[in-house]
């Protein structure tokens, strides 16, 4: 007995057919299989002067010593940071991977969870800034990006494993915002996502405060991500940092190189004589 | 040991009638307890919340107590259980006095009989559903160790168990030192304790801090700690964007 039946191909997208025997699966005491975690330690920052002295001599003092110097210029700027190990189950396959993402020339956004969700997400709505800023002729916003990445992850109802940290100036100030991926988001002054968010929040939650400047902001990124690489298994090899301030950025890529390879063996690797190379030393 | 072990073999079987004698699931838990060594013994903190599954029942629940005259012990997870594991050291340490032999039992003996106990009862598949901290000193000597609900034991300079794994030991192992001094160790502890504050949904703010030294034991009446909730994000986080969230 065969059934006329017409097999269309799938138009593209998730199909849903195996939902309800998945559910009669689990009642049945079946485990469904867990998701990949590629194990990370993202956060983020905002430094910004807070704009007002409680007295007048504390004002007189920091004009006369701080901003003085610098020619009275406060910068308001945000900080992203991120670690650079990629890894497929147990074992680290990138040891040096990008982490965070252009999104526009005053917008990055760094990426934990599914590296490949976190890389196609970012690049699709890099290109959909673009045409938007073709069309209106103005610096993108930030909350413009966020609108554009919590939408589609919304839809896929958490489906697509992308947990992101954006953060840009615009014409309205710093911002900072957290992307879940079942499509909430948070606006905050400081953020960490991923496996190692919480050796990273540790540092944030105690060290923070308010009126930061651009070093000292620096330096504890630096410091959240380092607490990460050395306290989460996910995380690991080295510090990229990323600073935008109004107009302008700075990508740190590979900050800080907390790992190096201590012991590489002085006489290289003598490949085969066929192989066309002669000696490789270790990087 | 006592009247329950002796009803285990008949149940032993691992029918459906066995399950109820076992420790499936915790019911009351206390959270995490974060301990240091420091210059003149150890120090350890925990608040006083006990939790009903998310609910915060209980708020003066006292989860560390001294053991004997050396060692002071600090229990997160089932309430009940660790009230058990008390009424056991209670026992050992009133045969141990009734030797009336000058000794006493330090801590690495009341951290050997808990490994031992937690081991057994996990083996048995009905374990005390706790981790444990241990600390105290004897002869001038400080020991700090830790068992688990499975038996895993080990000693360490800075312990924590529970979220305090995650959240308490970064900040331990960046700022710990070997010559604390009281007020140094206090001022860590808080930090750790805050943080957990923040961080952990079933903290209270309500925190003891146990001090252990050669003299004896002393447990910090209960206080709670300044907290700051006044970033201009949190104040305004629409800002440039009114409507959203």
């Amino acid at each position: 007995m065969s059934k006329a039946e017409i097999d269309f191909p799938p138009k593209g997208g998730f199909s849903f057919d195996l939902c309800k025997r998945n559910e009669m699966l689990i009642k049945k005491g079946v485990q469904p299989p867990s998701y990949r975690k590629t194990g990370t330690t993202i956060v983020g920052l905002i430094f910004q002067y807070c704009g007002f002295h409680s007295t007048f001599l504390e004002m007189l003092i920091g004009c006369l010593t701080k901003n003085f110097k610098e020619g009275g210029k406060t910068e308001d700027g945000v900080i992203l940071g991120a670690d650079t190990r990629a890894t497929a189950g147990t074992i680290v396959c990138d040891k040096n991977c990008e982490k965070i993402h252009y999104m526009a020339p005053n917008i990055y956004c760094c990426g934990a969870g599914t590296a490949a969700n976190t890389e196609a997400v970012t690049d699709m709505v890099s290109s959909q800034l673009q045409l938007h800023r073709y069309h209106t002729g103005c610096e993108s916003r930030v909350i413009t990006a966020l609108m554009l990445l919590k939408s589609p992850l919304f839809n896929y109802q958490g489906y697509v494993q992308a947990a992101l940290v954006l953060g840009g100036v615009d014409v309205t100030g710093p911002h900072l915002h957290t992307i879940y991926p079942h499509g909430l988001t948070d606006t905050l002054p400081f953020a960490t996502m991923g496996s190692g968010s919480l050796a990273a929040m540790t540092v944030f939650e105690s060290k923070y405060r308010e009126g930061l400047t651009r070093d000292e902001g620096i330096q504890l990124v630096t410091e959240a991500i380092c607490s990460g690489i050395f306290n989460d298994l996910g995380s690991g090899s080295n510090v990229d940092v990323c600073v935008i301030t109004k107009g302008h950025k700075d990508y740190l890529r590979n900050h800080l190189l907390p790992n190096p390879r201590s012991y590489i063996s002085p006489k290289g690797f003598l490949f085969p004589k066929k192989t066309g190379i002669d000696k490789f030393f270790g990087y | 040991m006592n009247m329950v072990d002796s009803a285990q073999p008949f149940k032993t079987l691992l029918g459906p009638e066995s399950d109820s004698q076992r420790t499936q699931y915790p019911y009351v838990t206390g959270t995490s307890v974060v301990g240091v060594k420091y210059k003149d013994g150890i120090l350890m903190a925990s608040d006083m919340g006990a939790s009903y599954g998310s609910t915060l029942r209980y708020k003066s629940v006292e989860r560390m107590k001294p053991i004997g005259k050396h060692s002071l012990l600090g229990a997160s997870g089932e309430i009940s259980d660790f009230q058990e594991i008390l009424h056991y050291l209670d026992e050992l340490i009133l045969y141990d006095n009734m030797w009336d032999d000058g000794n006493s039992l330090g801590p690495k003996e009341v951290h050997s009989y808990l490994t031992r106990v937690m081991y057994n009862r996990r083996n048995k598949f009905n374990p005390f559903w706790n981790s444990l901290v241990l600390g105290g000193v004897k002869n001038g000597q400080k020991y700090l160790g830790t068992v688990s609900m499975i038996g895993v034991h080990f000693e360490d300079s800075h312990v924590a168990t529970g979220f305090g794994n995650h959240l308490a030991r970064p900040i331990l192992r960046e700022e710990w030192n070997e010559n604390m001094s009281y007020e140094d160790g206090v001022k860590l502890l808080e930090k750790c304790m805050r943080v957990l504050l923040y961080r952990d949904r079933s903290a209270v703010n309500k925190i003891q801090i146990a001090k252990i030294t050669e003299e004896g034991v002393t447990i910090s009446r209960p206080y709670a700690l300044k907290t700051f909730w006044e970033f201009n994000a949190f104040k305004n986080p629409t800002v440039g964007a009114e409507g959203s969230w």
